[in-house]
């Protein structure tokens, strides 16, 4: 798959040196003073696919989007890579792929543009694309099964299509770990293979992946471990 | 038409507004915040009005009260407050009140020369106003063009910006502020109350015939220019206003590219550069990207 045998970009000392990628120890999270999940442990080590299951208004999205630092850390520790999310610097190490369904907004916008703003976190403000950068945006769009696609409009693509092409951006910054947030959700099967595929690919690269799905699905194949949030009836 | 200093003034200011505007306005479509532009034109009124009555340059004090008005908007925006509609308006009408209320404090003897700021002046542009202009449209350029990137990646996404690690508050305050810049650059060519039409209109046609980001920013400053030039010289010619000639002729373009549009569907969209593209295209790519 072409995803591997592009050759990343070499290990930094400080991305060997890690045993974990994500470590949250007794994470409370939710919105303000809102609380929506307490007494969160999980440690995510490279390699792993950690599949986050739980019913509605458990807080998955919630465990998410609070290592993401989008919606308030309220109690416990987050760590990225071992360094506290406070001082965590390297968010080019980081993926996310968001629930929503679409991306629109009021200009027309290219899928190559829309997976080109993912590499933007590995680029200085005022730095130009590189050969290295069209390559991995190319990478990403082969991944996804996106290839001939790039000069599409994101409104011309199905809603699955649209959903890969979200998948496709975060692949473009090669990230370290990866967060999904429902990806399946409303997908055709063959997304959701295409899905496994990319993040079976992923991890064997040593990538840490943390996904969260309500049905596993194809998903199943990939998974190496699952953790289940027991939901305390609170709304998200 | 060219044989006079003041239309040569009025046409270099032209071409300055009609490129830069546009060029802020397609981010300001593609966030949804179109008319953001014209309340700030309101709040630049105020501005306009502290300066004729202290006697100082009005484009500075406009300048001062849009950017300070600009800044709000956006950290009201970045709270969230459900409030933040309300203090909006309270914000543009207040300014707009304020200015129509200070202007009349104005010392004796000033001309009072509202009027020229809601609609526009061109041809009262002198050879300083132009220095100040071309200074201000090199600074919008800065920003628009050359960090276009990261805003077109707020603009998009929002969120997954502020997930990436880009200094998105940063740069919606950056935007602000060049919002607030382009303002004051085009109160004299087009009116306050006008300024919002050149620089939204062109992001529309844009939308309408694009087909990238990219693409849509150059027209769009093309569409600009186009518009701004023209519309002054109709203006001359015509004996019309400048600024509601230029916005005229931006609606004007609006709706011949809608009737080319609609004239266009009846065959299938051309694709530039087009990809062959199999009839059921989510499936092959698929099992080619399939390892088993």
């Amino acid at each position: 798959m072409l995803l591997s045998t592009r050759p990343r970009q070499a290990p930094t000392a400080a991305s060997t040196a890690c045993d974990s990628a994500l470590t949250v120890r007794g994470g409370g999270f939710g919105h303000g003073r809102d609380a929506v999940l307490t007494g969160v442990d999980l440690t995510v080590r490279p390699g792993e696919v950690v599949a986050v299951r739980g019913p509605n208004g458990a807080g998955k999205s919630t465990l998410v989007r609070g290592v993401l630092g989008l919606c308030d850390v309220q109690a416990g520790e987050v760590r990225l890579f071992d360094v506290p999310r406070a001082r965590f610097r390297d968010w080019h190490r980081v993926g996310y792929v968001p629930q929503r369904h679409t991306v629109a907004g009021g200009v027309p916008v290219t899928v190559r543009e829309l997976v080109s703003s993912g590499r933007l976190s590995r680029l200085r403000a005022w730095q130009r694309f590189g050969e290295v950068d069209r390559c991995a945006v190319d990478c990403a769009l082969e991944g996804v099964g996106l290839a001939g696609f790039d000069r599409r409009l994101l409104t011309e693509l199905s809603g699955g299509q649209q959903r890969r092409a979200l998948l496709a951006r975060a692949l473009a910054g090669d990230p370290e770990l990866l967060l999904l947030d429902e990806p399946t959700a409303g997908v055709d099967a063959a997304s959701q293979r295409v899905l496994a595929a990319t993040l079976a690919g992923l991890a064997e690269t040593g990538a840490a992946v943390v996904v969260v799905v309500h049905e596993l699905g194809p998903l199943a194949e990939v998974v190496t471990r699952t953790v289940t949030l027991p939901g305390m009836g609170a709304p998200c | 038409m060219l044989s006079y200093e003041f239309m040569r003034l009025a046409l270099a200011a032209a071409v300055l507004v009609g490129l830069t505007a546009p060029t802020v306005g397609v981010y300001l479509v593609q966030r949804r915040l179109s008319l953001i532009g014209d309340g700030l034109g309101h709040v630049a009124l105020l501005g306009v009005a502290v300066g004729l009555v202290t006697r100082s340059a009005p484009v500075l004090t406009a300048l001062l009260a849009t950017v300070a008005g600009a800044v709000a908007v956006e950290v009201l925006r970045a709270r969230r407050s459900a409030s933040a509609d309300v203090a909006l308006a309270i914000m543009f009408y207040g300014g707009l009140a304020g200015g129509v209320v200070v202007v009349t404090r104005a010392p004796a003897g000033t001309p009072i020369t509202l009027d020229s700021y809601l609609f526009g002046a061109l041809t009262t542009t002198t050879r300083g106003d132009l220095v100040l202009f071309a200074g201000m449209a090199v600074v919008v350029l800065a920003v628009t063009i050359g960090l276009g990137r990261s805003l077109f990646t707020v603009a998009l996404d929002e969120e997954h910006a502020r997930a990436s690690g880009l200094p998105v508050l940063q740069l919606n305050l950056l935007l602000a502020v060049v919002t607030a810049v382009t303002v004051t650059l085009s109160m004299r060519v087009l009116g306050l109350l006008l300024i919002s039409g050149l620089m939204v209109l062109p992001a529309g046609c844009a939308q309408l015939v694009a087909r990238s980001f990219r693409s849509s920013l150059v027209i769009a400053a093309l569409i600009g220019v186009t518009v701004s030039v023209s519309g002054t010289a109709v203006s001359w010619y015509a004996d019309t206003p400048s600024g509601g000639t230029i916005v005229l002729m931006a609606v004007a373009a609006y709706a011949v590219l809608s009737i080319a549009r609609l004239l266009r569907r009846g065959s299938p969209p051309p694709e530039p550069g087009a990809v062959p593209v199999p009839v059921h295209p989510a499936r092959r790519p698929d099992e080619a990207a399939l390892p088993r």
